[in-house]
C-alpha cells in the first residue's frame, strides 16, 4: 500500500521575542493512500502545526514532509494543491455571502471538481444553499468549510478539529460526511481531542503529546495494548477505604492495571466475569463498603491516560 | 469561462459583500455628498448677507435705528447691555455697538476675527454718513463672483481626493486584516489559488471603483453648484487613477502585518489624520507655515489634491501637474514594493 503523507524527523520552533516554544519535537507519521486517520491529542500537542505544515502553510524548523509524494516548496505546489482540500480550525467566512456564493467561489481555484450543487448535497446544505453566512449554525459553517475542502475532488483531506464545538446531532452529521468520503476512496486526515470520535471514524490513529507520536496504530491495536479490554470503574463509602492502595488490587489474577481517581479506583481487566468477583470478594475482607461500581470497554481515553497520565481535557 | 475564472469570482464575491453592506455605501458615497451639500450651503451664501450686530439700550440707540434700521444692508438687535455683551461673547453676534451721551459710539468685537472688523467698519461708516460724514470722492464696486472661486468649489477636489483615500486606506487595509482576523487570507494560501492574482482581487477593484467615488461627487457638485469642470474628462481620471494608485498602496501596506482590527485603525488614523489636517482638504496647505511645507508637500493627498484642483478648477494639463504625479507614483512604487515584501499571510 502506498503513502499519501510520510513525514519525519519534524521540529518546529516558535520564536515570540526572547520565548521560544518547541511545537514539534521529532514527530514522525505515515497515513496510508485511502485511509482515514485520526490526530489526537490535547489542545497544545503540535496537532494543529502538523496539520499545517503538512498542507503546506507553514514551515518546519526541520525535518522531512512528502505529501502525495511531493514535497512543498517547490515549482509543483500549485499542483499539489490542486489535489489536497483543507478545513482550518476556524475560518469565518463573509457574513453576506451566500452558500453558493462561497462554494462556488472555491470551485473556481480549482481545474478540476464536482459541481457546486455536487458539494452542497455532499454536506447536505441543499436548504441551506441561498442562506447568508450569517444565518447558518455552527454546525452548518463547519459543513460549509468541508464543502469548500471538497469541492475541487481532492485526493488528500484534511480536516483540522471539524466537530469542535458542535452539538453532538451536528457532530454525527459530519461524521456521516466523513465517512462517506473515506468510502469514495479519499485519504483523510483528521484531527481531533475527541476520543469516541477517532474510535468511530479512523481506521488508524496516532496519539500526539508534547509535539511528538506516543502511541499509533488501529483504535482496537491500542487498545489491546493495555492488556485488557474492559475497564471497572468503582468507588467507596467515605471512611471504608481503610487504607486501600491501587497496588493492591494487582494480586488479584485478571486485573492488569489499577490507578486511583479522584472520585475512586480505576482497574484495566482481561475478563470482568472474574474479576468483578474478585473485587467483591477483596473489598469484603478490607471492610471497604462500595458506593458505586460500573464497568465499561476500554477507550481511547483510558489509552491517553495510561500513556501521558493526563486526561486529554486536563489542559 | 466566468465561473471557473477566480480573479473574476474573487471580484464577485467582494463587490456583493459590499453591496450587501448599506453602511459602507453610505459613508462611500452617501456622506461625502452630504458634507458637499452642507458645506456648499454654508459657504456659498454668506457672502451677500446683511451684517448682523447688536445695540445696546439706552442713549444714542435711536438714532442708530433711525440711520441703518430700514437699510438692506445691516440687521439690528436691540439688546440689554448685560445680553449684547454675553451674545458677542457667546459669538452670536459680530460687534456690539453702544451709544454714548456725547454722540458717539463704542464698538465691541473682536478683533482677531476678519468678519468683524469689517462688519465694525461697516457699521462705523454707515453712521458717519448718516451723521453728515461726505466722501472725498465717489466709489463705485465690481462684484465678481464666478464659479470657480467660490468656496465649494475649492472644496469639491479636497473632498474627492479624501475620498480616494479613504477607498484606498479602508477598501484595502481594511478590508485585508478582516480577511486575515477571520483566517480567509490563511485559507485561501491553501488553495491553488496564486497569491499574485489574489492581491489583484483586492487591489484592481480599487482601480475601478475609484471612478465612480470620484465623479459621483464631481457631478453632484457641478449640478448643484455649478462646480465648475474646466480640464478634460481623460486629464481628471489620470489624475484620480495615479492618485488612487498610491492610496492603493499605502492601504496594503499598512495592512501588511497588522493582525488585529485595533492595530489597523491605528495605524490608519496615523497615517490619514496629518493628511486630514495639512494637506489642504478644506483650507489650503499653503496657510501652515513654511518650515512645515516640504513635509506637507511630501504627502500623498497635498499633491492629489493640488492635482485635481489644478486641472478641474483651472483645467490645467496633466503634463503641467507632473511634478504631483511623481510624487504619487514615488509614494505607489514604495508603498507596494514593501507591502509585497513585508505581508504576512498567517
Amino acid at each position: 500500500m502506498t503513502h499519501a503523507i510520510v513525514c519525519s524527523e519534524l521540529y518546529k520552533r516558535y520564536e515570540t521575542g526572547k520565548k521560544a516554544v518547541d511545537a514539534l519535537n521529532g514527530l514522525n507519521l505515515q497515513v496510508k493512500t485511502g485511509e482515514c486517520f485520526g490526530l489526537l491529542g490535547p489542545n497544545g500537542a503540535g496537532k494543529t502545526t502538523t496539520v499545517e505544515i503538512l498542507e503546506g502553510i507553514l514551515e518546519p524548523t526541520s525535518g522531512e514532509v512528502e505529501v502525495l509524494g511531493t514535497r512543498w516548496g517547490t515549482t509543483e505546489d500549485q499542483h499539489l494543491r490542486q489535489r489536497i482540500g483543507i478545513t482550518l480550525q476556524e475560518t469565518r467566512f463573509q457574513e453576506k455571502l451566500k452558500v453558493w456564493e462561497i462554494v462556488q467561489l472555491f470551485r473556481s481555484f480549482y481545474r478540476h471538481g464536482m459541481t457546486v450543487e455536487q458539494a452542497i448535497a455532499t454536506v447536505a446544505l441543499e436548504e441551506k444553499r441561498n442562506s447568508w453566512i450569517r444565518d447558518l449554525s455552527g454546525g452548518q459553517r463547519q459543513r460549509l468549510a468541508v464543502a469548500t475542502a471538497l469541492v475541487g475532488e481532492p485526493e488528500l483531506l484534511f480536516l483540522d478539529e471539524p466537530t469542535t464545538g458542535l452539538d453532538p446531532q451536528a457532530r454525527r452529521r459530519l461524521w456521516e460526511v466523513i465517512r462517506d468520503l473515506r468510502e469514495r476512496g479519499r485519504t483523510v486526515l483528521v484531527t481531533t481531542h475527541y476520543m469516541d470520535e477517532a474510535e468511530k471514524l479512523c481506521d488508524r490513529v496516532a496519539v500526539v503529546d508534547h509535539g511528538k507520536v506516543i502511541a499509533d496504530g488501529s483504535p482496537n491495536q491500542l487498545i489491546s495494548q493495555l492488556g485488557g479490554e474492559h475497564v471497572i470503574e468503582f468507588s467507596l463509602e467515605k471512611d471504608t477505604t481503610n487504607g486501600i492502595q491501587p497496588a493492591d488490587f494487582l494480586e488479584l489474577e485478571p486485573v492488569i492495571r489499577a490507578t486511583q481517581e479522584a472520585e475512586g479506583f480505576l482497574l484495566t481487566v482481561t475478563q470482568p466475569h472474574l474479576a468483578v468477583p474478585a473485587v467483591l470478594e477483596f473489598l469484603e475482607r478490607r471492610q471497604g463498603r462500595l458506593n458505586s461500581l460500573t464497568t465499561r470497554h476500554v477507550n481511547l481515553e483510558d489509552v491517553f491516560v495510561t500513556l501521558t497520565g493526563r486526561y486529554l481535557r486536563d489542559e | 469561462m466566468s465561473s471557473h475564472n477566480p480573479l473574476l469570482q474573487l471580484i464577485i464575491c467582494h463587490l456583493k459583500g459590499f453591496l450587501r453592506e448599506p453602511e459602507a455605501i453610505f459613508w462611500t458615497y452617501g456622506f461625502p455628498l452630504l458634507m458637499v451639500i452642507g458645506l456648499g450651503i454654508a459657504f456659498s451664501s454668506s457672502r451677500d448677507e446683511a451684517i448682523q450686530f447688536d445695540l445696546i439700550e439706552g442713549p444714542g440707540a435711536d438714532k442708530v435705528i433711525t440711520a441703518l434700521g430700514k437699510d438692506p444692508g445691516f440687521t439690528v438687535t436691540v439688546q440689554p447691555r448685560e445680553n449684547a455683551l454675553n451674545r458677542l461673547r457667546a459669538n452670536k453676534t459680530l460687534v456690539v455697538v453702544a451709544g454714548s451721551n456725547s454722540g458717539g459710539y463704542e464698538f465691541h468685537f473682536d478683533p482677531s476675527n476678519p468678519e468683524a472688523e469689517v462688519a465694525r467698519d461697516a457699521i462705523d461708516d454707515a453712521l458717519q454718513r448718516a451723521a453728515g460724514r461726505k466722501d472725498a470722492f465717489p466709489s463705485s464696486e465690481v462684484k465678481v463672483e464666478t464659479p470657480g472661486s467660490r468656496y465649494v468649489d475649492f472644496l469639491v477636489p479636497g473632498l474627492i481626493g479624501m475620498n480616494l483615500m479613504g477607498g484606498g486606506m479602508w477598501g484595502i487595509g481594511f478590508v485585508l486584516v478582516d480577511m486575515r482576523i477571520k483566517k480567509l487570507l490563511k485559507r485561501l494560501l491553501a488553495t491553488p489559488l496564486p497569491r499574485s492574482q489574489f492581491l489583484l482581487s483586492i487591489v484592481g477593484p480599487r482601480l475601478i471603483f475609484f471612478i465612480p467615488e470620484a465623479f459621483f461627487l464631481l457631478i453632484a457638485a457641478h449640478l448643484v453648484f455649478g462646480v465648475p469642470v474646466r480640464g478634460s474628462i481623460a486629464t481628471i481620471v489620470l489624475v484620480a487613477l495615479i492618485g488612487s494608485l498610491a492610496f492603493a498602496g499605502l492601504g496594503l501596506l499598512a495592512a501588511s502585518r497588522a493582525q488585529r482590527i485595533e492595530t489597523i485603525s491605528g495605524i490608519m488614523n496615523v497615517v490619514m489624520l496629518p493628511m486630514w489636517l495639512c494637506s489642504g482638504i478644506f483650507f489650503s496647505s499653503e496657510r501652515f507655515p513654511q518650515f512645515m511645507q516640504p513635509l506637507i508637500q511630501a504627502l500623498p493627498l497635498t499633491q492629489l489634491i493640488n492635482a485635481l484642483r489644478a486641472v478641474i478648477l483651472e483645467g490645467q494639463s496633466l503634463l503641467s501637474q507632473g511634478f504631483a504625479l511623481g510624487i504619487l507614483l514615488i509614494w505607489a512604487i514604495v508603498c507596494f514594493a514593501l507591502a509585497l515584501r513585508w505581508f504576512r499571510w498567517n
